[in-house]
């Protein structure tokens, strides 16, 4: 769910993410000479360090769909997976990911995407998620291990949840990808790798709060993405990791100091007009045209929900090494989709309070039922509870069919005028 | 009264049309007056431990939501177009105030959307309470099954605090009994219609099966007794029919309409997953000497619960169940028919179909909405097939 750096901006921790990707997929491409095993699995809740510690390789199918959206390949992807008879209506980072293998598997990167040694099935805050993983075992000839995280209904974690993940870790998890790694599990080496992982979360936690600032430094959504982009994928634990995220954090702290705003597709800003917060998925198939949308009106991303699926920090949440297994249990338990509406409500709250937002913008997402289900309610509950103006768009993550671009223009035109018309009548 | 004489199953039928329709929940408030301080218990598709709120004293009530009776006026604004429909017909009948009498609303772990719904339950009836059902996919009785036989007593905490009465083992086992026999003779009403499909017809079925979504497990095997006792005594004519078994309708239940149509369309269904709920655990639940009976029930859902689209199959070939279904039952061919935007069943569709294509095995399908209207397309579409099946068998 999150992406990899592109051009944007010339910092030196992108330049870091791009050498940390581009070398990741060559690992990926050199696999069967290395020996290296390769894990399929998922962003949200993912076992980063647990896969490193047992010396094995990554590959995030969602990640691939959206990068695959970026490039404009998704389109003949879904079509591939259409035409062999997956409908319509689910979703298309399914079919996306479907049409990519039909067509070769070749990774957004151009290099070739080896087969996996194990479909580790951890799904954490989605279904699709469980039908994703049954349909590549259909393509695979490879052992799958099924990771079920019980959901917070109720808005808060149980013991009796995280016993359930424990003890599926310890009896079916790890003793799945030992065998398939070919070694045991070195509990000092998982430890270290949390111990790592909290690092990184800190310096990330700062750049998320650096959105308070004003301007703010940075923006939250369509910059988030970038931001997220280690952390949710094949980097937690690393070292890579930490040196990205306290260089990042440096840079944020420099634009704060000098009173810059965020990068965005057309250079930085300085002229933060509305601070906004957004829920939902971006698109990817029109990313930077979406993004133009807001830059080219002053309104900054101060906080966004997507970029909390693979982990909610700002709550305080961290890898911890003195207790790994629980620590993991958490952690998937934790992630954004897998909270309850209410919750996710009280959460959208807190972000329009703290980071002092003048709006809120649901992007809802036709593909993916787990954000989308709810979100008319959540608008008028937020309206309700904060007075803010909230504003709705409907896209998709990487069909473009489904993102009506003249429509959702005019749509956050509307949107941002009438933001304009408040703050000019409340400064009267 | 021609009716009645002409087919001996004729009244029982019209008494199971009119539960099936209840709409307006005229047996549940009548319970409700009947027993004033017991809890009623809704809950939504695809299974829930319905044995367990019996045993609690409650009544536990399947909820499909309005199907094509209602027309939807609030449920739409709350949902965008591209979801499914019974999360609108249910929105719809919670604030019409169909549902008050429902004092607590269980929402199975099925997909995103029914979990979101539970959310929004919490929302929008805050004096309700909204129970999230949280059904493992580890299916090893130490790790799945411990976690949900918690589950079920947290539930039973959470009726208790509300009202209903504690949790007793005798009251449980009382219940199994009973749920086992309502399980026995929906197993009887399926042997005689896979036996014989022009005795009892699936939309026949379909409605004795639905009458019982209020009724306890007791009142409902009655009701299944008479009629399939009344349905062995009726002379039958026989039809040149393609029997079929149809897939994809677990969740969102098909306008009763619609069932007719395939059947007149020449389509005998012989087998299907509507109401799934009902036949989830495949057989008796079994509670052995000296064990829990919350825990009986917890392992016969591991053990025992049918493959369906949200339960993770780990072990063999997806599809692989329903191809053996169709050889053992036997059937000619498949009806996929999802509701349109279900994710589990959409998804599901393509593995299915392969295992099916991988044996021989006809298939067509269509998707369809609660609130369908018109089946000409649909009748056309199952003609086809019934027609292509009868002429080329597998080779369709
Ligand atoms: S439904 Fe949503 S969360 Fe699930 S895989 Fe699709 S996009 Fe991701
Ligand atoms: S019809 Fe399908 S998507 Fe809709 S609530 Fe039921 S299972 Fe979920």
């Amino acid at each position: 769910m999150a992406i990899a750096a592109t051009d944007v901006s010339k910092d030196r921790s992108q330049a870091r993410q791009k050498r940390m990707i581009a070398d990741h997929f060559d690992k990926l491409e050199h696999a069967k000479e290395t020996g290296k095993k390769v894990v399929y699995t998922f962003v949200p809740g993912n076992l980063t360090e647990l896969i490193d510690a047992l010396g094995m390789l990554p590959v995030l199918p969602e990640i691939n769909a959206l990068q695959s959206g970026m490039r404009k390949k998704s389109a003949e992807y879904i079509a591939e997976a259409e035409k062999a008879g997956h409908s319509e209506d689910v979703c298309t980072y399914v079919k996306c990911d479907i049409g990519m293998l039909k067509s070769g598997n070749v990774s957004p990167t151009g290099t070739r995407l080896p087969p996996p040694d194990l479909l580790l099935l951890s799904y954490t805050g989605c279904f699709t998620f469980m039908k994703w993983f049954e349909l590549l075992k259909q393509e695979y000839n490879c052992p799958v291990v099924m990771l079920h995280v019980p959901y917070q209904a109720d808005g808060m974690i149980t013991d009796e949840m995280r016993r359930y993940i424990v003890d599926q870790l310890e009896q079916v998890v790890i003793p799945a990808m030992e065998q398939v790694a070919g070694k045991k599990l070195d509990m000092q080496e998982l430890e270290k790798r949390l111990a790592l992982s909290a690092k990184a979360e800190d310096d990330l936690v700062a750049v998320w709060e650096s959105a308070r600032h004003r301007p703010s430094p940075i923006d939250g959504y369509f910059g988030g993405v970038y931001y997220i982009g280690p952390i949710f994928s094949a980097f937690r634990g690393t070292e890579d990791a930490v040196h990205y995220y306290r260089e990042l954090r440096e840079e944020v702290t420099a634009r704060m100091a000098t009173g810059e705003g965020p990068t965005t597709p057309d250079g930085p800003t300085t002229n933060e007009k509305f601070r906004i917060v957004v829920e939902g998925p971006p698109n990817w198939t029109h990313f930077y045209d979406f993004w133009r949308m807001f830059s080219r009106e002053g309104a900054t991303v101060v906080a966004s929900t997507y970029t909390r699926v693979g982990g909610l920090y700002d709550l305080g949440f961290r890898h911890d090494s003195r207790r790994p297994l629980e620590t993991l249990a958490d952690y998937c338990l934790g992630c954004y989709t897998n909270m309850n509406l209410p919750s996710r409500i009280d959460l959208i709250e807190q972000y329009i309070k703290r980071y002092d937002a003048d709006g809120f913008l649901i992007n809802s997402v036709k593909s993916c039922n787990s954000f989308s289900v709810g979100q008319l309610l959540v608008l008028r509950e937020l309206e309700k509870r904060t007075g803010v103006p909230g504003g709705f768009v409907e896209s998709d993550l990487v069909d473009p069919r489904y993102f009506g671009k003249a429509n959702i223009d005019n749509r956050l035109q509307s949107y941002f005028q009438m933001l304009e018309g408040k703050k000019r009548k409340g400064a009267q | 009264m021609i009716r009645e004489r002409l087919d001996p199953a004729a009244e029982v039928l019209a008494r199971a049309e009119v539960l099936a329709d209840d709409l307006e929940m005229r047996s549940v408030r009548a319970f409700k007056e009947a027993n004033p301080t017991a809890l009623v218990v809704g809950h939504m598709p695809i299974y829930a431990p319905r044995p367990l709120f019996e045993a609690l004293g409650c009544l536990p009530v399947a909820i499909f939501g309005a199907g094509d009776q209602l027309d939807i006026i609030r449920g739409d604004s709350y949902f965008q177009s591209y979801i499914c429909h019974i999360p609108r017909s249910t929105i719809e009948l919670g604030l019409s105030g169909r549902l008050e009498s429902v004092d607590a609303m269980v929402f199975p772990s099925i997909c995103d959307v029914i979990r979101n719904l539970g959310g929004m339950w919490k929302l929008l009836f805050p004096d309700r309470l909204s129970i999230y059902l949280d059904l493992p996919q580890n299916f090893d009785s130490a790790i799945g099954g411990r976690f949900y036989a918690g589950e079920l007593r947290r539930i039973a905490r959470e009726l208790e605090k509300k009202g209903a009465k504690p949790l007793q083992a005798e009251a449980l086992l009382l219940a199994i009994a009973d749920e086992n026999r309502r399980r026995e003779l929906i197993t009887e009403l399926d042997a005689l219609r896979r036996e014989d499909p022009s005795r009892v017809r699936a939309s026949e079925a379909y409605t004795v099966v639905r009458a019982g979504a209020a009724l306890t497990a007791r009142a409902h095997a009655d009701l299944l007794d008479e009629f399939v006792t009344a349905a062995k005594q009726r002379h039958v004519r026989h039809f040149d029919n393609v029997r079929v078994v149809l897939c994809g309708s677990f969740c969102e239940q098909p306008p009763l309409a619609l069932i007719r149509s395939l059947e007149k369309a020449g389509c005998d269904i012989v087998d299907d997953d509507f109401q799934l709920g009902w036949r989830m655990i495949e057989s008796a639940i079994e509670v052995r000497d000296g064990e829990d009976p919350v825990d009986a029930l917890a392992r016969a859902y591991i053990e025992q619960g049918r493959p369906t689209a949200s339960r993770y199959i780990a072990d063999e070939i997806k599809g692989a169940d329903l191809a053996r279904r169709v050889r053992r039952l036997p059937a000619d061919g498949v009806i996929f028919a999802a509701a349109s935007f279900c994710d589990p069943a959409l998804l599901d569709q393509p593995m299915l179909e392969a295992a099916l294509r991988q044996q021989n095995i006809p298939f067509t399908s269509f998707k369809f909405a609660e609130n369908t209207g018109q089946f000409q397309v649909i009748r056309e579409q199952a003609g086809a097939f019934s027609d292509a099946v009868k002429l080329w068998g597998a080779n369709v």
